[in-house]
């Protein structure tokens, strides 16, 4: 991304004001997913029976393209799960909204790599959370990593160029960063590294996945290093207070330049705040536009924030306060440091927060086992404390 | 899609030739200027005034770069911060030199 002279307005400020269209629009198809990842940002698993159906969807993007939104960053759950997904994918490429899918790669068969290498306005992304399969399976599942890695090998047999990578930096795979761009390079990928937030099933898993102060370090000045060369999805603006800005924008969009739509049309303030308190509305009551345009948490996202505890802060041009998701699902105040504030103020919050219930995410549709209404047994418990971790049993054997 | 479109970092702005708009690029006009998509690299750039929009609109239609930005009311004393920002849109991509 880059910004073209000439006036000295800082795009900043315009874009904390709001577009009349998102800049960046998340959708996500479905929440039925094949995998259980346990940082899942939308507890996806199962679908819900209120999903958009296909007239719907074709609707919406109807209406994307009257926004002039450029492209859609289609997500899920998993998206290639849905029946309707290729038609689409078409029918947005043919209405001149460009499309974007992540994916866990699973439906990428060598005949969809060919015909996605061959087809103008799609980009595919494929996730992947660990440059190994030990790091990876322990948080996306058995196999997944040999599933994305398959479905990188066809995309590149097929020629397709310059499809990304997408990892979650976690405190397990930052020190594999120079792995994940030697993966990418091999297949001709754009590696892409994003922040691991506490949102959907993320809040559970959080406090011994997020990366540690030292590795948060590591991190920024690796991106540093490589530049415009890897992707960031700019969501890591909040390391800002570091030093320089990383490339891209350094704000937080919810409601101003992003959103999301989900797969029953409720419109949130971004991909990682699927929660009650940032729904703005939904598509089927007066369509995309409207919420977008008119919505009251919009609006009100959009009139000058306070800085808050932040305020006295000279790094707070820099990092903006950092997520509002990061802080919310945290139990953090809104105009307070991000809960990975760079001077460590979000630490010392959370320390004073103490073990106050932190947000639920709404909804969860993630696949747990039914609970049975009478129990003949009393219901299954941890045998040891450290199987509570989301992470034991699922790890190399 | 693989990118059918590099951007070459050899190409510069000559403001005497013909320009024009990439035909992958989408422009979206804003408050503060307009958004430009290039559909081939998929870069997103951000033209930071109307005047420049309109620039850059025109290119097509006029005989040089330097008769659009005088097409479009820029002033001497502007001219140097608008060559600036084609030769970023030319290094990017998202305008070409028109063939006659």
């Amino acid at each position: 991304m880059s910004s073209v002279a000439p006036a000295g307005i800082r795009l900043v400020d315009r874009f904390e004001r709001g577009l009349d269209a998102p800049i960046c629009l998340t959708w996500e198809l479905t929440y039925a997913c094949n995998l259980a990842c346990v940082h899942c940002l939308s507890s996806s698993g199962r679908r819900d029976p209120r999903e958009l159906t296909t007239d719907e969807c074709k609707a919406l993007i109807d209406e994307f393209e009257r926004m002039q939104i450029f492209y859609v960053n289609i997500g899920g759950g998993e998206p290639t799960i849905r029946a309707d997904f290729w038609e689409l994918v078409d029918y947005a490429t043919a209405h001149h909204v460009g499309v974007k899918f992540s994916t866990n790669g699973s439906r990428i068969t060598e005949e969809v790599a060919t015909r996605l290498a061959a087809s103008d306005y799609v980009d595919v992304q494929i996730s992947l959370d660990g440059a190994t399969a030990a790091v990876n399976d322990a948080v996306r599942g058995e196999g997944s990593y040999a599933t994305a890695v398959t479905a990188m090998e066809r995309l590149a047999a097929a020629g397709f160029t310059g499809f990304k990578l997408s990892v979650v930096v976690t405190r397990h795979n930052v020190a594999q960063l120079d792995d994940f761009k030697a993966i990418a390079d091999h297949h001709g990928a754009q590696l892409r590294l994003t922040r691991l937030r506490p949102s959907g099933r993320g809040a559970d898993v959080w406090d011994e996945l997020h990366p540690t102060s030292a590795q948060q370090r590591q991190l920024y000045d690796w991106l540093v290093a490589h530049g415009e060369d890897v992707l960031t999805g700019d969501s890591f603006f909040h390391l800002a207070g570091y030093g320089d800005a990383l490339p891209g924008l350094n704000l937080c969009g919810a409601g101003r330049v992003v959103c999301l739509v989900d797969p029953v049309g409720d419109v949130y303030a971004c991909p990682f705040a699927i929660h009650d308190e940032f729904l703005a509305g939904n598509v089927r009551d007066a369509g995309f536009t409207s919420v977008w345009r008119e919505s009251d948490l919009f609006t009100e996202l959009r009139a000058p924030q306070s800085a808050g505890a932040c305020a006295s802060c000279g790094h707070f041009d820099a990092c903006r306060g950092g997520c509002m998701a990061a802080k919310f699902f945290t139990g953090l105040p809104l105009d307070g440091p991000d809960p990975e504030c760079v001077l460590g103020h979000g630490e010392l919050s959370l320390g004073a927060r103490g073990d106050v219930a932190t947000p639920r995410p709404s909804p969860d549709h993630s696949a747990r086992p039914r609970r049975v209404a009478v129990a003949l047994t009393p219901a299954r418990r941890p045998d040891r404390r450290c199987d509570e971790s989301p992470l034991a049993g699922t790890g190399p054997r | 899609m693989p990118p059918t479109t590099t951007p070459s970092t050899s190409v510069t702005y000559d403001p005497e030739r013909p320009w024009t708009l990439h035909p992958q690029v989408s422009l979206r006009p804003e408050s503060f200027g307009a958004l430009a998509y290039h559909f081939g690299t998929r870069r997103l750039s951000f033209l930071k005034s109307r005047t420049l929009l309109t620039v850059v609109e025109s290119l097509a239609a006029q005989p040089s770069g330097a008769d659009a930005c005088r097409a479009a009311g820029v002033t001497d004393d502007e001219l140097a911060s608008y060559e600036l920002a084609l030769g970023t849109l030319a290094e990017s991509g998202m305008i070409c030199e028109r063939v006659a």
